[in-house]
């Protein structure tokens, strides 16, 4: 579904991945690990196609679509959704009128009581304050509110492939469980993640199909959900 | 996009969107100038008393005498011999709508007056050029004891009552423009809203230039007597013509004990439109007055909607949204003197600007000596779209009692890339994704007029939002 290829990214002339290779496959787990400043963020960014990250790769397609030339919007519209680490606040604009125009964009049509219900139903099972959901997007919510959002906004726009980008930091480990039982729901369903994180606390709950580490801009390290215990048990050292 | 700010040099369409003109007949059309004689025709057409007459005098001397504001936008392009003070349409006031002309019926459709408003509202007062042509007032609000007239109107039939109010809120000497106003005003609104009378609905006016080279110096006057309510919205709407036009308004407001008034104004005039307003409310004893002004159309706006709070908890609020766009400068603000004790203010200002326009926040908060306990809050943010706009603050703040509280935030932004990053990673459009952000910018502001302008305000952004991202 998701392939990478060779994919070498720069921000401000400096290289910051130096030839990554990564599939995704449809249905499958696969968490992505690495310490600060590995290059997870900023593959993540340049999967949704911030244009700050200077692409380049022998493939980044996403079944079987090129992603190099495609706008953020435009990728999104393929199926690609990020959970952002730190979602901005947009004044002035509330959940329901963002996903309004994100249905539309897609070019489905949903009614707005509908649209409504729907937000409201999933704003109870992930336990947020319908008061929020009426609110600016983000504007003045704890972090732990902010990222239920992003998974909120994931029930309802059904990506094919879900980021998560550090959904874990700033979480406590309620709110970890619920939105992992959530995604787990969507995985079900046959939606892929590439899940971020620094942790191994995300995983229990989002059991990882397959496992892969990063290490200043290149992957070090492949293999099965074994690789968590050991980076648990051994930190990032052993890749030095 | 052009790089052309010289407004004359605009495409049609780009000066203003809903341009159109109609055929209209005027009965009388004054020579292109201004003069002693011209002030004493216009007071003669309209058979004033002599006071009146003699007001319009005095104010044309001190217009002759007084030098222009400098300290704005540039008012030198405007040729002020080459104005039309005086436009005198042929067709009379109308009191019903069967009376009101089919060409004036098909202005009101095409500026989208909608028919359930027309229904809805209880008194429709529209401006034609100079002279009130169409006005219907219901029954209701004649039943309250309500006055609402074109000012014409409200002279010849409520003289004492203009004499007591006339110029006594904004003197003729406040300011040049203030000074010619009162010299050659024709039209504008009269109300009066007597004790205790809750008017219910909003009182409405559609102004509109609709001659080449016509000046429009409306002159309204609101008088809310103690404990009474009321809303008036006024809103403006220009048919394309090509050489510069002056709009120099002035609106005098009464807000006694315990009353309530929210004047509320959408100004989008054609883009070559000189728009120098003097607003003023004196607010008395727990009264509150609240100004909603939005300044979407002309070419140069210069105007700070003011409360003179003059007793003891009396309350004054300025909301303001200003958009420029290529070729406009909106130079805005408020005033706010607290001239009494415990007296509280509010100033939220919003400005956007985008190809090349120019957004100047300027803003007063005066308190005297004695104002003790007053309270006062600035909010000013500007949102600026790219790099060849501009956005200037200038808040004056003279404090002149120990004993009060003054709050002042301001920001100045551009469209975050992250929220635009942030709102196309759900997949919505650059084009849409930044009008929601223009659009979620004002919406404090946005919120706080009638829907009908609300509506027409989202859509225009996103008209002059249309192709502004690449």
């Amino acid at each position: 579904m998701l392939k990478i290829r060779n994919l070498k990214v720069k921000i401000e002339g400096k290289e910051i991945l130096k030839g990554v290779d990564l599939e995704v496959k449809k249905g499958e787990v696969v968490a992505l690990m690495g310490p600060n400043g590995s290059g997870k963020s900023s593959l993540a960014n340049t999967l949704i196609g911030n244009t700050k990250y200077e692409a380049e790769a022998e493939e980044l397609s996403f079944e079987g679509i090129c992603l190099l030339e495609l706008k953020p919007d435009a990728r999104a519209r393929l199926g690609i959704m990020m959970s952002f680490q730190y979602p901005v606040a947009i004044s002035g604009v509330t959940v329901r009128e963002m996903l309004w125009a994100s249905l539309r964009g897609r070019g489905l049509t949903v009614s707005a009581l509908d649209l409504k219900k729907q937000i409201a139903e999933e704003g109870e099972r992930l336990h947020i304050d319908e008061h929020l959901l009426t609110r600016s997007i983000n504007e003045g919510f704890s972090g732990g509110e902010k990222k239920k959002l992003e998974i909120l906004q994931m029930r309802i726009l059904k990506p094919k492939l879900l980021i998560l980008d550090e959904v874990d930091s700033g979480l406590d480990i309620d709110a970890l469980a619920l939105i992992a039982k959530n995604v787990v729901e969507m995985v079900k369903a046959g939606m892929s993640v590439l899940v971020i994180t620094h942790y191994q606390r995300l995983l229990k709950y989002l059991v990882p199909d397959r496992v892969v580490v990063m290490k200043n801009g290149e992957v070090v390290d492949r293999g099965g959900k074994e690789i968590v215990d050991k980076l648990e048990a051994q930190g990032y050292k052993s890749y030095e | 996009m052009s790089k052309k700010t010289d407004n004359q040099t605009l495409p049609e369409d780009k000066l203003y969107p809903l341009g159109h003109t109609d055929d209209v007949e005027y009965s009388f059309t004054a020579e292109k100038g201004l003069t002693e004689g011209l002030v004493r025709k216009i007071s003669s057409l309209k058979n004033e008393p002599e006071w009146m007459l003699e007001i319009r005098l005095k104010a044309y001397k001190k217009y002759l005498e007084m030098k222009m504001p400098t300290w704005g936008g540039d008012l030198s392009p405007i040729d002020f011999d080459d104005i039309r003070y005086y436009i005198k349409p042929k067709n009379q006031e109308a009191k019903t709508w069967a009376d009101v002309p089919e060409a004036i019926k098909n202005t009101f459709e095409k500026i989208g007056v909608p028919e359930a408003e027309r229904e809805l509202l209880a008194g429709v007062k529209s401006q034609y050029d100079s002279e009130v042509v169409y006005g219907s007032l219901k029954k209701a609000l004649s039943e309250k004891g309500v006055i609402f007239l074109s000012m014409d109107e409200g002279l010849r039939e409520y003289p004492e009552i203009v004499k007591e109010h006339f110029g006594k809120v904004i003197p003729m000497g406040d300011n040049k423009l203030a000074a010619l106003n009162t010299a050659v005003w024709s039209g504008g609104s009269f109300v009066y809203v007597p004790k205790n009378v809750d008017v219910g609905l909003p009182l409405q006016a559609y102004f509109r230039i609709n001659t080449e080279r016509a000046g429009q110096f409306e002159r309204t006057l609101i008088i809310a007597e103690e404990g009474s309510k009321m809303h008036y919205i006024e809103g403006c709407s220009a048919p394309s013509f090509s050489s510069a036009s002056l709009h120099a308004a002035v609106v005098e407001i009464y807000v006694k004990k315990n009353a309530k008034v929210q004047y509320s104004t959408v100004q989008n005039w054609f883009k070559n439109v000189y728009n120098l307003v003097t607003k003023r409310a004196r607010v008395m004893e727990n009264a509150e007055m609240r100004w909603v002004d939005g300044n979407l159309g002309s070419h140069l706006t210069m105007k700070y909607p003011s409360c003179i709070l003059a007793g003891r908890k009396a309350h004054g609020e300025v909301l303001s949204i200003a958009w420029a766009g290529e070729g406009q400068h909106q130079d805005t603000g408020a005033k706010m003197i607290h001239l009494a004790p415990e007296t509280t203010s509010q100033i939220i200002s919003k400005s956007i600007s985008k190809n090349g326009g120019r957004a100047t926040y300027r803003g007063m908060v005066h308190m005297v000596p004695g104002a003790w306990g007053a309270r006062s809050k600035v909010v000013c943010d500007a949102l600026i779209l790219d790099e060849k706009s501009r956005s200037d603050t200038y808040p004056v703040n003279k404090i002149q009692e120990n004993d009060v509280v003054l709050e002042h935030e301001a920001t100045v932004s551009r469209i975050g890339e992250e929220q635009l990053l942030y709102l196309m990673s759900r997949g919505i459009g650059a084009e849409e994704a930044s009008t929601m952000i223009v659009n979620g910018f004002m919406e404090p502001v946005v919120k706080e007029i009638p829907l009908e302008y609300a509506v027409e305000m989202n859509r225009l952004v996103g008209l002059e939002m249309e192709g502004s991202v690449g």
